[in-house]
């Protein structure tokens, strides 16, 4: 995990790989329980001060340690219409899925629970 | 530091040397920068190794091999494998003393080492703690044979194989 | 084509016991991410932005029908139904799980299949001329060659941690369409002057990336026999002494063009003395053995022309387009070499679906000896069909959405995935060659142009090989968008050459445009008969560096 010296600009949300299937998923509290995943961008945990950046961060190490995540790192978004949305186009596209196939990935609803299957 | 040879768990005899200074270390592995110097202060009794870094030339070391029991090689990071075609070569001079892969090696290159002509690797703890013996000697075994011919036992070389196949395919025939 | 003996069968089997066995340890903890990604790397899976990628070696780029049909069944029981033809022959599934990796190996060892050295830093799964075998312009066929590599390079105790990938190309013709000076060793059968036996012309320090090189010639005639202790002598030479301390600078062509390829070859040599070559090589029993798997099929003995193909010109011009465009002269009277286009307006170039496999492979049994080649154009090629019967192959093939005619002309663009897919892109490639596409769309137009090689990579590591395209693409990020960077007069033929940067990056939406001038200029300035790239040559730089200067302004 970067150091806090490198973190990318606030807010920001950390995403990842699950380690078993690829996928990415995002730091997420669900309720008021403790930080997990989930696949759905919409719902990541953004981070808008330093100490929840910093709980971002431990629970990234803590989850690479376990051997649950790979690739985690933080990402800094923009919110848009009450979601977060990645400011680079990149990471842009690790919400949606590849642009030229709009019948896949999560932009078609895969992985995400409330959205209609593409 | 944790030492395995082909067969598993081994017994360190070598001592690491403050610098030059061998005293009367049975078995010495010195530094490759004052291997010169140590050589000079050997006793008839004693027996010098040296840890050599894995970027030094093959003709800088082969002056010294008849002098040497031991010649240790550094892998600074597993994945660079210089150390492997450096043992290649003090082979091919003929070196029958032991040589030794040094540094954060894992398991599933074991055969590999093995097949270049290293007898030992010294692991740092924490690689060992991770990677315990069992692992080792299950990746060992992990071909039962390959394609390289000149590596390791021939019986365990697939072009040799084929070829006495074919041998005793003609001699069956006759 | 080889078929594995009861050694290949094991070594894959143990192949695939080894890599579950890693997987199991890297979920146990016994590996750490860091010591586990060049292990899953060298057995072809990677991670890339949205899942695992897995790419599935196709040596030399040759298949049968069973093959086919087995990673049809992949794509569609692990992954998505479609998979992607690589630039190196190779096939790639875009969302495998890592959990159903070890499964997938089983399956492709079913049918003497693997990933072995499809990735990672070691000698890559080894690539040949796709028309190897059936060609006019053939001294030999380079598959027993690359086949022999094969075998000799997979999980080689020395050279499994060199200082960065590793890539030989073979090629046993005249013209070259391997692109083996873009590798970093390329091997070219020639027939010796005085003995006339065949031997190998060895370039190395070839590649593109950051640094792109053009390789140079080592030994102008290597006896075949020779070979296996000459490539051991070049490797020895370059995982001793390549480069480590920056990964940019870590590739042969690097270490040669530093100390010059005379001293590269003298170490090369004075190492090639040093060692013992019948323990090295195969044997010529061997060696015979391998190259048996390789005779022609059994050939009909037919007229070199046949009425029915003629016939069916006459009566329908979009299938002698077609049959124009995608064939040429096979060695055998009365056959040819039908390449299959994966590059239909619209598509991600070299993607095929499940289906579309099943259908090629299905025409590849019926028509073509059972046998299909995979081109690093991303294509697919049926080597051996009758000419009477590409009419029938022209109307499946429609069937399938896979009768495209435009093999070498400008919409027959190479795309590597880019940012659709690569974590390691800087920028997106395949939505720019549906652009190009869409705007060549028209048929007739394209073969106006004439052969023109558009390749397009979306970042500097170069798997769209732009370096080596007659227009080159390459994606970039400049200021928080994506950016595209245009080359002209790259040539990945036997007369290699490295493209030159035209002007500044465009914006996406820029680039057809760019485009559509460049051809304007060369449809202005040229000859008769002459080609893109012959008139690129004869004109210079100069006029379309001014036309892209206009579009460029236009775009300011």
């Amino acid at each position: 995990m970067a150091a806090a010296a490198k973190r990318v600009p606030l807010p920001a949300i950390l995403l990842a790989n699950d380690l078993l299937d690829g996928d990415v998923v995002f730091a997420f509290i669900d309720g008021a329980g403790p930080l997990a995943w989930t696949r759905d961008p919409a719902l990541a945990l953004v981070a808008a001060d330093d100490t929840a950046a910093e709980k971002l961060e431990a629970f990234a190490a803590a989850e690479l340690r376990d051997n649950k995540v790979v690739d985690a790192y933080l990402v800094d978004v923009a919110i848009e219409s009450g979601s977060p949305v990645p400011r680079h186009f990149r990471e842009r596209f690790k919400t949606l899925g590849p642009s030229n196939r709009p019948d896949l990935g999560k932009q078609a609803g895969e992985g995400i629970a409330s959205a209609p299957k593409g | 530091m944790p030492l395995l040879d082909r067969n598993g768990s081994a017994e360190e005899r070598w001592t690491r040397s403050e610098g030059a200074a061998i005293g009367n270390i049975p078995a010495a592995l010195v530094p490759w920068e004052v291997l010169v110097e140590a050589l000079d202060t050997q006793e008839p009794a004693q027996v010098i190794g040296v840890l050599i870094p894995n970027n030094i030339a093959f003709a800088a070391l082969a002056p010294f091999l008849p002098r040497l029991a031991l010649v240790a090689i550094a892998f600074p990071a597993y994945s660079d494998g210089r150390g492997f075609s450096l043992a290649r070569q003090i082979r091919r001079a003929g070196f029958a003393g032991e040589i030794r892969a040094s540094g954060p090696l894992i398991a599933d290159q074991f055969a590999y080492a093995l097949s270049c002509g290293f007898d030992t690797i010294e692991l740092p703890e924490a690689n060992a703690a991770r990677q315990p013996v069992p692992q080792w000697l299950h990746a060992r075994d992990s071909f039962s044979a390959t394609y390289q011919r000149g590596y390791g036992e021939s019986s365990r070389n697939v072009l040799d194989q084929r070829r006495a196949a074919r041998a005793a395919a003609l001699i069956a025939a006759e | 084509m080889y078929r594995y003996d009861e050694f290949d069968e094991r070594f894959v089997r143990e192949r695939v016991a080894q890599f579950t066995d890693q997987v199991a340890r890297r979920l146990d903890g016994s590996l750490t991410e860091d010591e586990f990604k060049p292990l899953r790397l060298k057995n072809g899976v990677y991670l890339q932005l949205h899942a695992y990628m897995l790419r599935i070696a196709v040596p030399y780029g040759t298949l049968n029908s069973r093959q086919l049909r087995q990673l049809a069944l992949i794509g569609e029981r692990y992954d998505r139904g479609y998979g992607h033809f690589t630039t190196r022959q190779n096939l790639q599934f875009n969302w495998p799980k890592l959990r159903d990796v070890p499964a997938i190996l089983g399956l492709l060892a079913d049918v003497e299949m693997h990933c072995i050295q499809t990735s990672g830093n070691c000698i890559r799964n080894v690539t040949a001329d796709h028309f190897a075998g059936v060609a006019q312009d053939e001294i030999e066929d380079p598959r027993p060659t690359a086949e022999l590599i094969r075998q000799w390079s997979s999980a080689h105790p020395e050279f499994s941690y060199l200082p960065r990938k590793f890539k030989i190309a073979v090629t046993g013709a005249e013209a070259d369409r391997a692109v083996i000076k873009a590798h970093d060793i390329g091997l070219r059968l020639r027939r010796h002057p005085d003995t006339h036996e065949t031997c190998y012309e060895i370039s190395v320090g070839g590649g593109l990336g950051r640094t792109p090189m053009i390789g140079k010639v080592v030994r102008d005639y290597l006896p075949k026999k020779d070979l296996l202790a000459y490539l051991e002598a070049i490797m020895r030479v370059y995982n001793l002494e390549g480069r480590r301390d920056n990964k940019y600078k870590a590739r042969v062509k690097i270490l040669v063009h530093e100390i010059g390829a005379e001293e590269f070859t003298r170490r090369v040599e004075a190492e090639f003395a040093l060692l013992d070559g019948p323990s090295i090589n195969a044997d010529p029993e061997e060696v015979a053995r391998i190259a048996a798997y390789f005779a022609p099929p059994r050939y009909e003995t037919l007229p070199a022309v046949s009425n029915t193909l003629e016939a069916a010109k006459a009566a329908n011009p979009a299938f002698a387009r077609w049959v124009e465009v995608n064939t040429i002269p096979h060695k055998a009277p009365g056959y040819t070499a039908l390449t299959i286009s994966l590059k239909p307006t619209g598509q991600a170039p070299g993607d095929a679906t499940s289906e579309q496999m099943r259908r090629v492979a299905d025409l590849a049994e019926r028509y073509s000896f059972d046998e299909l080649r995979v081109t690093h154009a991303q294509n697919l090629v049926l080597p051996h069909v009758r000419l009477r019967d590409l009419f029938a192959i022209w109307k499946e093939l429609g069937e399938a959405g896979l009768a495209t005619a435009n093999v070498g002309l400008v919409t027959d663009i190479i795309s590597c995935p880019g940012l659709d897919y690569c974590a390691l892109a800087t920028a997106r490639s395949i939505p720019i060659a549906q652009a190009i596409q869409s705007r060549f769309a028209d048929e007739a137009r394209q073969r106006e142009i004439g052969p023109l090689g558009i390749k397009i990579s979306g970042c500097i590591n170069a798997c769209g090989h732009h370096h080596v395209g007659h227009i080159g693409i390459l994606g970039l990020e400049k200021r928080g968008i994506e950016s595209y960077q245009i080359t002209l007069g790259g040539d990945a033929t036997e007369n290699a050459a490295i493209g030159e940067i035209l002007g500044p990056g465009l914006a996406a939406e820029e680039v057809p445009d760019a485009i559509e001038r460049i051809v304007g200029v060369y449809l202005a300035a040229r000859s008769e008969g002459e080609s893109f790239i012959d008139n690129v040559r004869r004109i210079g730089l100069a006029p379309f560096k001014a036309a892209f200067q206009e579009t460029a302004r236009a775009a300011a």
